[in-house]
C-alpha cells in the first residue's frame, strides 16, 4: 500500500477560514479539493505538503449558474455537475463533450473544476476548453480577488499565477450571441428560427444553439479514462458564411498555454469552409511542441493537433450553423 | 428480484457458491488478515536498472522509534538466504548484496509497528550507488560488449540462458529448401504483466514455541512452497502451514515466491512477531512475475495455391535479470512447441534463445499455459501474413489447412499428441456466427466507395491450446511432478467435504468442483464443502495455473467421488443383503437390478456406514477415499475466433465492434463460469493487443509502474460477446473435460491485431507489433512502425 508522508490536516468552514488557515501554514501548505491529483502525488511522496487545507465544505464554491453575461463555474463544481449543467450544455457543449472524456465517473464525481486548472497538469483537458471559449479565472488572496484571463493562467507545467496563501474561486465564460442565455430565450428563439426556416436546428440533449455560435472537442486516448494524446476544443462564431471570431484550445502537445492564437487569427473573417478549417489545424500544429512520451511520439501528437482541431472546428462550425 | 434457482444435482449452469460472500464484501484476503502484535514490512527498492552496491547504511532506519527489524543482504547472507532458488533452476537474489540488476530489485526490508512507519524508515536507508549501463534490447543482449549481467554466476561470461529446441529441424530446412513460397516476419509478444486486482503479499508468523511457521500468502501453488521453504530455510516441512487464503486473481503472477515473502518470514523469525508485507502496485508492476517478451521470427513454407508445408520459428526469450519462468523443468520454452497450431503441417522446427536483460524476472505469467499465448499468436499472425503475400481469403486458408477430424489422436510434428478435436466445425460456427461473408462484402463495399470514414477490419484466430500438466514422467516443477491428490468424506448425513490440492484464484473451485462430486455422487452441490488453499488441510499438488485445475484435479475429483461410489456400493450391499455385482447406480442411489423400488440413497447408505451395520470382510467402514491422479497426457481445447474493429485513419484509434468466439473445451461443468472465463479472457486478449505493455527506456527505467501507465482494458473498449460452443470430449479425462481458463487469452489476441492489419490492408500494412495504440496505427499507416518493446522517442 502506498502510503504518504506524515502531514497536518485542517478543514475550512469557509473561503475566508480557509484563507486564515493558508495564511497560518505559510507555503508549505495545500489546498486539497477533490485529492484526485494531489492524493496520488503525496502517496507517492513526490508532493510532501506540511499541511492539507481541505476546502470540501465550501459548498458556497460549488455552483454553475449564469452571471449577467457570464457562465460563472465555482471552483469547488465537480467534473460530474459540470458535465450534468443543462445550462453548461445549452451555452457550450464544448464542457459537455470535454467532461465525458475526463477520467472515468469515479474520479468526475470528486474531481474539482478549481483542482483541474491548479494542477496545471500539461495535459488537462478544462484547461484546453476554458482557454478556448476565452475563460477567465478569479482568484482570491489576503489582498482581495483579482481576475486573469485563463490563457495567463498557466506559467508552465504544474506552475500558475496562484500564489501560496490565495485560492481560485472561480472561473467565469463569456457568453456570447450565438448560444443563447437561458432556455425561456432560447426556446422563443428557436421557435422563431425554426417557424421561418422550416425548422433546421440542433436539439443537443438539453438545450440548443442556432445559428452564430457552436463548440465542440475532440480527444485521442489510449483507453477510456486515460489522459489525452492530444486534445483540442474549439468555439466558433459565424457571421454569415464568415468565420467572426474562433478560440482554440489545445492540450497535451505542448501548446504555449493551452492554445493557438496564430490559427484563431487566421480564422477570424475567413469563410467557414473545409479547406480553411483544414489550414487552421495545420497552423495550430506547426506551433506545438509535443514531447514523446508512452502516449507517442512528437510527430504523431503534431498531426494530432492539427488533425483534431480541423474535426473539433468542422463540429463547431456545424453547430454555429444549426446543423450537427 | 430474481427467482431462487435450483442448483443441478450436477454439470450445469448454477450461481457460484463462493460469490454470497464476494458481493457481501466478506472474502478474506492477506490483506484482511490481522494477528494480535503484528508488524508490517516494507521493501526498498532500487532506483537503478543496474548499478554496483558500494554500502548500505541502515544506522538512521534502525533509530527509527516504531522500526522493529532492519534486513539486509549481508543480514540474509548470515542466513544463507541472501539468494533463493527460482522455478527455473536459476538463483535469485532475495535481497540485493552486490549489484541491483533491474530497477524495483529488492535491496533492504524494514519491519516497523505500522505501514506509515515501516514506509518512512525506507527514506531513512542510505545506499550508495555506482550505476552500470543497462542491457535492455534483448536483442542485443548477446552483444559481445554488452554488460554481463550475472556476474555472480560462475562460469557465466555473457547474458546467455539456454538454447532450446523443438522439431526435426533437417527435414523442416528440407522443406522450406523445396518449398514454393516462403514467408518471413518479424514477430514481437511484448513484456505484459498479469496485473491482478490484489497485489502479492504474506502474513508470516513463526511460533518460537511450537517452532511451527504459519503464512497466510495470496499463492497460486500453496504446495509447493510449502516444500521449497523447507527446502531452502531448511525448516521442517510439517512445521509449515501455507495458508491461501481469498485471492484477488492470479493469472500466473502468483506462482512464484518473492522476495517478500522471503522477507516476511524472515522478520517474523527475527522479531518474534507476525509480519505482514503486502506490495503497491508499482511494486507488483514492477518487481513481480511478468509475461512473453518474446522477440520471434517466424517463416512459412507453403504452396502457391496456400497449403502450409511446413513452420520454422527462431525466437529471442527475454527472461530479465533472473530467470525465474514457472514452467516443468525440461521445457524452458514452455509450451511453446505447440506452435504449429491447429494445421496439418509436414514438418516444423523452433529454437529459442533465453537471454538475461537488466529488467524484472519472471517470464511465463499471465494466463498463457506455459507460452502457449506466444505460439499461438505467432501461428496465427504468420497465417494472415502468409494470405496477405497470397492475396487470400484468411478463413479459406485456415480451412484449408485445418487438421481434419479423423487425424485426432494427432501426433504434432514437435512431439504432442492431441487428444481430440473437430476444428473445421468449430471454424464454420464461427464463420456463420458472425456473418463472415456479409462482412467481407460490407468491407468491400466501404472500400470502393472511397470514403474517408473509418477502415473496416475482419480478423480470425484459430487457436490449439494444451493444458492440464501433466503426465509425471515429463512433467515436473523443481522436481516436484505434476499430479495432484483428492479427498473426499462423505458425513454420516450424507453431507460431504472434498479437499483438494488446487486452490482459487476466482475460478470457482467451490463450485464446480462441488459439482462434479454432485454429479457422481448425485448429491446437491449445496451438500458438498470444498478446500482449498491450505497445506494442513489439503492432499498435496502444485496447485493452479496453466488451467492445469480442471484436467488434473478436477480429474482427481471424478476418481475420488467413483472410489466412493464403489464403498457405497459395498455397503450398500450390506444393506440390501445382495452381492455387489448384483447392484446398479442411478444418479444418488444403489438399486437392485430388475428391482428398482429396492435401493438405498447415499445419504441411507452414507448413516449405514457409520452406524453398527455388518460390513464384508474387506469393506472399510465411513465412506471416504484418496486419490492422486497422475494425467495420461494434457487435454487440448481449441476455438475459433472472429474479431471486427473499425479503424480511423486520421487518429488511429481502433473500435472493436464485435466479437464472436466458438470455444471447445469439452465436457462443460458449469457453462455459466466458462463463459466468465472466456469473457474475461477476451478483454485480456484486446488489453494485449491494444494497449498493455511494458516498455523500458534506455537506463532500464520501467515504463509501466502504475495503472496510468500499465492500461488495463475496461468495459468501454470491450463488445458485448458473441459465444458460441461445441463439445468435443477430451477421451482420456474422467469427465470428458478441457482446461478453459486461459483458452481465450491465447486465442483472442491475434484475432484482434489480425483484424487491425487486415483494416490496414490497403495502405499496403502487413504487420505491427502489439500493443496497436493510437500511436501505433498512425505510425502503421505511415509506413513507420514503432518498436513497442522501447520507450518512444
Ligand atoms: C485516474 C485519473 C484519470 C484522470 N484523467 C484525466 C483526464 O483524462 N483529463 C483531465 O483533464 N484530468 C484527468 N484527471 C485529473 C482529474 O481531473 C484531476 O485530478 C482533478 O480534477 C483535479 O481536481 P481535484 O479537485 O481532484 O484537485 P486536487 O487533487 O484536490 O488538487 C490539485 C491541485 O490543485 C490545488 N487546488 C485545488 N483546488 C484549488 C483551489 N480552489 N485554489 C487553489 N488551488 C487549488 C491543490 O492544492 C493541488 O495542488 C484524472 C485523474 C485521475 C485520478
Amino acid at each position: 500500500m502506498q502510503v504518504p508522508a506524515h502531514f497536518e490536516y485542517e478543514r475550512a468552514t469557509s473561503v475566508d477560514h480557509a484563507l486564515a488557515l493558508l495564511a497560518k501554514w505559510g507555503s508549505e501548505a495545500r489546498v486539497v479539493a477533490g485529492g484526485h491529483s494531489l492524493i496520488p502525488m503525496m502517496k507517492l511522496r513526490l508532493a510532501r505538503p506540511e499541511a492539507l487545507v481541505d476546502i470540501n465544505d465550501l459548498e458556497e464554491l460549488a455552483y454553475v449558474r449564469l452571471d449577467g453575461d457570464a457562465l460563472a463555474v465555482g471552483a469547488m463544481t465537480r467534473h460530474a455537475d459540470l458535465l450534468a449543467s443543462p445550462l453548461v450544455g445549452e451555452h457550450y457543449p464544448i464542457f459537455h463533450e470535454a467532461e465525458r472524456v475526463i477520467a472515468d465517473p469515479v474520479v468526475r464525481n470528486r474531481g474539482t473544476v478549481g483542482g483541474s486548472l491548479c494542477q496545471a497538469d500539461p495535459s488537462e483537458d478544462l484547461s484546453a476548453a476554458f482557454a478556448a471559449v476565452g475563460a477567465a479565472a478569479v482568484i482570491r488572496g489576503p489582498d482581495g480577488t483579482r481576475q486573469v484571463p485563463v490563457r495567463e493562467f498557466h506559467t508552465g507545467p504544474y506552475e500558475t499565477v496562484v500564489a501560496p496563501g490565495e485560492l481560485l474561486v472561480e472561473v467565469v465564460v463569456p457568453v456570447r450571441p450565438g448560444g443563447w442565455r437561458d432556455p425561456v430565450q432560447g426556446a422563443q428563439r428557436r421557435d422563431r428560427f425554426e417557424a421561418a426556416t422550416g425548422g433546421i436546428s440542433e436539439r443537443s440533449e438539453r438545450g440548443w444553439q442556432g445559428p452564430g455560435g457552436g463548440s465542440a472537442y475532440e480527444k485521442v486516448e489510449r483507453r477510456v479514462g486515460d489522459w489525452a494524446v492530444a486534445a483540442a476544443g474549439a468555439a466558433v462564431w459565424l457571421d454569415g458564411d464568415t468565420i467572426g471570431d474562433a478560440g482554440i484550445g489545445l492540450t497535451a502537445v505542448g501548446a504555449a498555454h493551452f492554445h493557438a492564437p496564430e490559427a484563431e487569427r487566421f480564422l477570424r473573417g475567413s469563410p467557414a469552409t473545409d479547406a480553411v478549417l483544414a489550414e487552421a489545424g495545420r497552423i495550430a500544429a506547426e506551433h506545438c511542441e509535443p514531447v514523446a512520451d508512452q502516449r507517442g511520439p512528437a510527430d504523431y501528437k503534431k498531426h494530432l493537433a492539427g488533425e483534431l482541431t480541423t474535426r473539433a472546428l468542422a463540429r463547431a462550425v456545424k453547430r454555429a450553423r444549426g446543423e450537427a | 428480484m430474481t427467482t431462487v434457482e435450483q442448483p443441478p444435482i450436477g454439470f450445469g449452469r448454477m450461481h457460484r457458491k463462493e460469490d454470497a460472500r464476494f458481493v457481501r464484501g466478506r472474502g478474506t484476503y492477506v490483506d484482511d488478515v490481522v494477528l494480535p502484535g503484528m508488524l508490517y514490512g516494507a521493501v526498498l527498492r532500487s532506483p537503478f536498472a543496474h548499478a554496483r552496491i558500494v554500502s548500505i547504511d541502515t544506522a538512521a532506519a534502525q533509530a527509527h522509534p516504531r522500526v522493529k527489524a532492519v534486513i539486509t543482504g549481508q543480514t540474509l547472507e548470515g542466513l544463507k538466504l541472501a539468494w533463493m532458488p527460482t522455478l527455473s533452476q536459476d538463483t535469485q537474489a532475495v535481497l540485493a548484496t552486490d549489484k541491483v540488476r533491474f530497477q524495483g530489485q529488492e535491496v533492504a526490508f524494514v519491519v516497523a509497528e505500522d505501514r506509515y512507519a515501516a514506509r518512512d524508515a525506507l527514506e531513512l536507508i542510505d545506499v550508495e550507488y555506482e550505476p552500470l549501463p543497462a542491457v535492455v534490447d534483448a536483442r542485443r543482449a548477446l552483444d559481445p560488449d554488452a554488460p554481463v549481467i550475472r556476474d555472480d554466476k560462475e562460469g557465466q561470461a555473457d547474458n546467455h540462458i539456454f538454447d532450446w529446441g523443438a522439431g526435426d529441424e533437417a527435414a523442416t530446412d528440407a522443406v522450406f529448401a523445396s518449398a514454393e513460397v516462403v514467408v518471413a516476419q518479424d514477430v514481437l509478444y511484448p513484456r505484459v504483466h498479469p496485473a491482478p486486482l490484489e497485489t502479492c503479499g504474506a502474513v508470516a508468523d513463526f511460533d518460537a514455541v511450537t517452532g511451527k511457521l504459519t503464512i497466510w500468502c495470496n499463492t497460486q501453488a500453496p504446495h509447493a512452497h510449502r516444500t521449497v521453504y523447507a527446502l531452502v530455510a531448511g525448516l521442517p516441512e510439517h512445521k509449515i502451514r501455507v495458508i491461501s487464503p481469498d485471492v484477488g486473481g492470479g493469472f500466473g503472477n502468483k506462482v512464484p515466491i518473492y522476495p517478500g515473502y522471503v522477507c516476511a518470514i524472515v522478520g517474523s523469525i527475527v522479531t518474534g512477531k507476525p509480519v505482514k508485507w503486502m506490495e503497491d502496485r508499482s511494486e507488483n508492476l514492477m518487481s513481480t512475475g511478468f509475461a512473453r517478451d518474446y522477440h520471434m521470427r517466424g517463416e512459412v513454407a507453403a504452396t502457391r495455391d496456400g497449403r502450409i508445408r511446413a513452420l520454422r520459428v527462431k525466437v529471442v526469450a527475454d527472461h530479465g535479470a533472473f530467470n525465474g519462468t514457472a514452467q516443468p523443468t525440461k521445457f524452458p520454452a514452455g509450451f511453446f512447441h505447440v506452435f504449429t497450431g491447429s494445421y496439418d503441417v509436414e514438418a516444423a522446427y523452433c529454437g529459442v534463445t533465453g537471454v538475461y536483460t537488466n529488467k524484472a524476472p519472471g517470464g511465463v505469467a499471465y494466463a498463457c499455459s506455459f507460452r502457449i499465448t506466444e505460439a499461438a499468436y505467432l501461428i496465427e499472425r504468420m497465417i494472415d501474413v502468409l494470405a496477405y503475400d497470397l492475396d487470400m481469403d484468411p478463413a479459406q486458408l485456415r480451412m484449408k489447412n485445418l487438421l481434419k477430424p479423423e487425424q485426432f489422436p494427432y501426433p504434432s510434428p514437435t512431439g504432442w499428441e492431441y487428444d481430440s478435436g473437430d476444428y473445421p466445425r468449430a471454424l464454420s460456427l464461427a464463420l456463420e456466427m458472425a456473418g463472415y461473408e456479409e462482412l467481407r462484402a460490407e468491407q468491400a463495399a466501404r472500400r470502393a466507395s472511397g470514403s474517408d470514414g473509418p477502415l473496416m477490419g475482419i480478423g480470425i484466430s484459430f487457436f490449439t491450446e494444451a493444458v492440464g500438466a501433466g503426465p509425471r514422467k515429463h512433467m515436473d516443477i523443481l522436481g516436484l511432478g505434476m499430479a495432484d491428490g483428492a479427498e473426499l468424506r462423505v458425513h454420516p448425513t450424507g453431507k460431504a467435504v472434498l479437499r483438494i490440492s488446487v486452490q482459487s484464484q476466482g475460478q470457482g473451485h467451490e463450485t464446480t468442483y462441488a459439482q462434479i462430486v454432485a454429479e457422481e455422487l448425485g448429491i446437491p452441490p449445496d451438500d458438498v464443502d470444498v478446500v482449498h488453499g491450505d497445506t494442513d488441510q489439503t492432499p498435496f499438488g502444485l496447485g493452479t495455473y496453466g488451467s492445469r485445475s480442471t484436467p488434473v484435479s478436477g480429474a482427481a475429483t471424478a476418481v475420488v467421488a467413483r472410489k466412493v461410489r464403489e464403498r457405497a456400493r459395498q455397503v450398500a450391499s450390506a444393506m440390501l443383503e445382495v452381492d455387489p455385482g448384483d447392484l446398479e447406480w442411478e444418479k444418488g442411489r444403489w438399486y437392485v437390478r430388475g428391482d428398482q423400488g429396492q435401493g438405498r440413497t447415499i445419504q441411507e447408505i452414507a448413516l449405514a456406514a457409520h452406524s453398527s451395520l455388518e460390513l464384508p470382510d474387506g469393506v472399510e467402514g465411513h465412506l471416504d477415499a484418496t486419490t492422486v491422479y497422475n494425467p495420461p497426457n494434457l487435454t487440448f481445447p481449441f476455438g475459433a475466433y472472429i474479431c471486427v474493429v473499425d479503424v480511423d485513419p486520421g487518429t488511429g484509434q481502433v473500435k472493436v465492434r464485435r466479437f464472436v468466439a466458438v470455444d471447445d473445451c469439452g465436457v462443460r461443468i458449469n457453462p455459466m463460469i466458462v463463459e466468465g472465463q472466456v469473457h474475461g479472457g477476451l478483454a485480456d486478449g484486446i488489453g494485449m493487443a491494444l494497449m498493455e505493455l511494458i516498455a523500458f527506456d534506455e537506463d532500464g527505467n520501467c515504463l509501466g509502474a502504475s495503472f496510468m501507465d500499465y492500461l488495463l482494458p475496461t468495459s468501454m473498449e470491450c463488445p458485448s460477446w458473441e459465444l458460441g460452443e461445441t463439445v468435443t470430449p477430451s477421451p482420456h479425462h474422467p469427465i470428458g473435460a478441457k482446461g478453459v481458463g486461459e483458452s481465450a487469452t491465447v486465442g483472442s489476441p491475434a484475432a484482434v491485431v489480425n483484424a487491425v492489419m487486415d483494416a490496414l490492408k490497403p495502405y499496403g500494412v502487413r504487420h505491427a507489433d502489439m500493443p496497436l495504440t493510437p500511436a501505433h496505427v498512425w505510425r502503421a499507416i505511415q509506413g513507420r512502425p514503432l518498436r513497442t518493446d522501447l520507450a518512444i522517442t
